[in-house]
């Protein structure tokens, strides 16, 4: 899908909500960005509103150089894109004091220990010295790192210093949290905290994530609407919540037994159906439940072993997007 | 909200203004800058010439006393222009000593972790950044030059004879002129030396190396192509002429003050472009 089209997918996912009106996380309106004579990002457009927004790609398809241009660290060669309402070539600094950020690189120094870190962290977005200590201490406490927090940061593990990234994005509790791989060389018991704590974090009704991965899995895990890249360019937006309700009508049934007379009842309700020897494949029509299919088979001396709802995972998704 | 709630919540207290951020690097990198007991030590040691010359004008402003022990100070001691153009001599070499190891501490250390993107993610720009190291460094230097330069003037001007500020009020201003050409020049150069090495005792030695090889490097171009433009890239010169010039020294010198200063400004403009080039959230690979 290009970028005209996740617009319109975009606009269309919005349409029903115009009521509520929310402002939009992220708007991008053909931003280019080019280093000497390479296009790193290509005409972006789109409009991102969800709480939890996952930047997929492969390595090298732009996600992070579309983070540290939304933050103001490259300049758009042409374009203009917005952040909770403020245009990043006019309202930098106010962009700034809304958002947290987490590298993906280490970033820390070595010879603080992680208190004064996160509360020099803190202080620096605006926090009195007082209130930067205490949220220090519970950005800390929250990523699990209390026990840790007064050992010098250079002594702390990978996972650990990931946690310390992320406490220092929250301390100043922003409203918009930009991950950048978080969980980068993390194993699978400190990964599932880290997935934890983004929920967590996204729970906060006033609160908006921005995940940029390249593991299928940890985006599928805390995202609601993802945005694919490739070669700087925009190959797929989707809205996960969206499509998980809509492939909830989507059924692969093994059957025994089975006769023509089955299908057809089937199709007489208005289902699509896809048969081979012993699978059937359908797309439930409206107003048909899952019951009224056990109805038929019944009626019909039709055994079924295995029913399962068909779905895409993000997995296919991004695959097809490939593709393109 | 106690430590033990452990949710996350978002803060909606107050904020500090956007032009005081600076100071918040200023006091974290001048606790960073004294964590070294060794150069707590040489710090306090730097106050000893102050306190030297202090007994000094004392002394001489005290000669009865002194006259008992039938020594007559007068004939060594002179309270003027001389006697401050050597106390900054001294301190300078000094506040030079002090950035060689501990300014090249300043940068590195976000350098060396990438810590940059921290900073420059929040409401704080590179100038502020620059701004809070190098103020970190300007007061600690600043505490051993012009300020005691100008309580031994203030020390002076209120024991000696009334004319004698008529006639040397004009030191003042030398005094801090002086001491900020060196200061700005001494931090600019450490933290951009820092910047592009990124290794703390490699910036101090090449510290080391722009002040005493661009002397030698200045001779040795006044010798082979029998000039004086290579005492323009021997920053000890320049600032030795300058010092004079401001202090009225007369010593003859083989560059002229405006040409010193000229270059003096032209290192600081190189230096804060350097440092602007590096200082930044990521570097871009063209």
């Amino acid at each position: 899908m290009n970028s005209e089209a996740a617009t319109a997918v975009s606009a269309e996912v919005e349409a029903p909500s115009i009521a509520k009106a929310p402002a939009p996380v992220v708007e991008l309106q053909g931003v280019s960005v080019r280093f000497g004579r390479r296009d790193i990002l290509q005409n972006l457009t789109c409009t991102l509103s969800g709480r939890s927004i996952g930047l997929l790609g492969p390595n090298g398809a732009g996600k992070t150089t579309l983070i540290n241009t939304l933050l103001g660290f490259y300049k758009p060669v042409s374009g203009s894109a917005r952040i909770l309402g403020h245009d990043i070539h006019s309202d930098l600094k106010t962009i700034r004091s809304l958002v947290g950020y987490m590298p993906e690189n280490d970033a820390f120094i070595s010879k603080m220990s992680a208190v004064s870190f996160i509360r020099m962290m803190a202080e620096l977005s605006g926090l009195p010295s007082e209130a930067a200590l205490e949220r220090a201490h519970e950005a800390l406490f929250f990523v699990g790192l209390s026990e840790a927090r007064y050992r010098k940061l250079g002594t702390y593990s990978l996972g650990m210093r990931q946690m310390a990234k992320l406490a220092q994005a929250i301390v100043h509790g922003p409203r918009l949290v930009i991950l950048d791989e978080p969980t980068n060389g993390l194993d699978p018991v400190a990964r599932q905290r880290m997935i934890r704590l983004i929920r967590e974090i996204r729970s906060d009704p006033e609160m908006h994530v921005v995940v940029c991965s390249h593991l299928l899995r940890d985006v599928e895990d805390c995202c609601e609407e993802v945005l694919i890249l490739k070669q700087g360019r925009i190959v797929h937006y989707s809205n996960l919540e969206e499509e998980r309700r809509a492939n909830r009508r989507f059924l692969e049934l093994e059957i025994y037994g089975a006769n023509g007379n089955f299908t057809e009842a089937i199709e007489r309700l208005g289902c699509e159906c896809a048969t081979t020897t012993n699978r059937l494949k359908m797309v439930l029509a409206d107003g048909v439940e899952i019951r009224d299919i056990y109805r038929l088979a019944a009626e019909r001396d039709v055994r079924i072993r295995r029913l399962n709802f068909r779905r895409d995972t993000l997995e296919d998704i991004f695959l097809r997007a490939m593709e393109t | 909200m106690a430590v033990y709630k452990r949710t996350y919540r978002r803060y909606t207290g107050e904020l500090t203004p956007g032009w005081s951020r600076f100071v918040v690097l200023y006091r974290y990198s001048r606790k960073s800058l004294l964590r070294s007991r060794l150069l707590t030590g040489f710090y306090v040691l730097c106050f000893f010439f102050p306190l030297f010359c202090a007994l000094e004008i004392y002394f001489l402003h005290n000669l009865d006393f002194v006259a008992k022990y039938g020594f007559d100070v007068a004939r060594f001691l002179s309270i003027d222009n001389k006697f401050f153009f050597y106390f900054i001599d001294v301190q300078g070499v000094l506040a030079f000593i002090l950035t060689a190891f501990t300014g090249p501490g300043l940068i590195s250390p976000d350098l060396a972790n990438g810590a940059l993107p921290l900073y420059f993610c929040r409401p704080f720009s590179r100038v502020e950044y620059i701004a809070g190291k190098m103020s970190a460094l300007a007061v600690l230097l600043s505490q051993i030059t012009w300020v005691p330069g100008l309580i031994l003037f203030a020390i002076q001007a209120s024991v000696a004879p009334r004319h004698w500020l008529a006639e040397n009020w004009w030191i003042v201003g030398s005094i801090v002129l002086a001491s900020w050409i060196w200061i700005a020049i001494l931090c600019l150069l450490s933290m951009a030396l820092s910047a592009w090495v990124k290794w703390r005792f490699v910036a101090s030695a090449l510290m080391l190396g722009v002040l005493f090889f661009g002397a030698g490097f200045g001779h040795a171009i006044n010798a082979v192509m029998r000039t004086d433009s290579g005492s323009l890239i021997d920053i000890s010169n320049l600032i030795a002429t300058v010092w004079t010039s401001l202090f009225r020294i007369p010593i003859e010198l083989s560059t002229t003050a405006s040409k010193a200063w000229t270059m003096l400004l032209i290192v600081c403009g190189i230096c804060l472009l350097l440092l602007m080039r590096k200082v930044r959230a990521y570097e871009v690979i063209k």
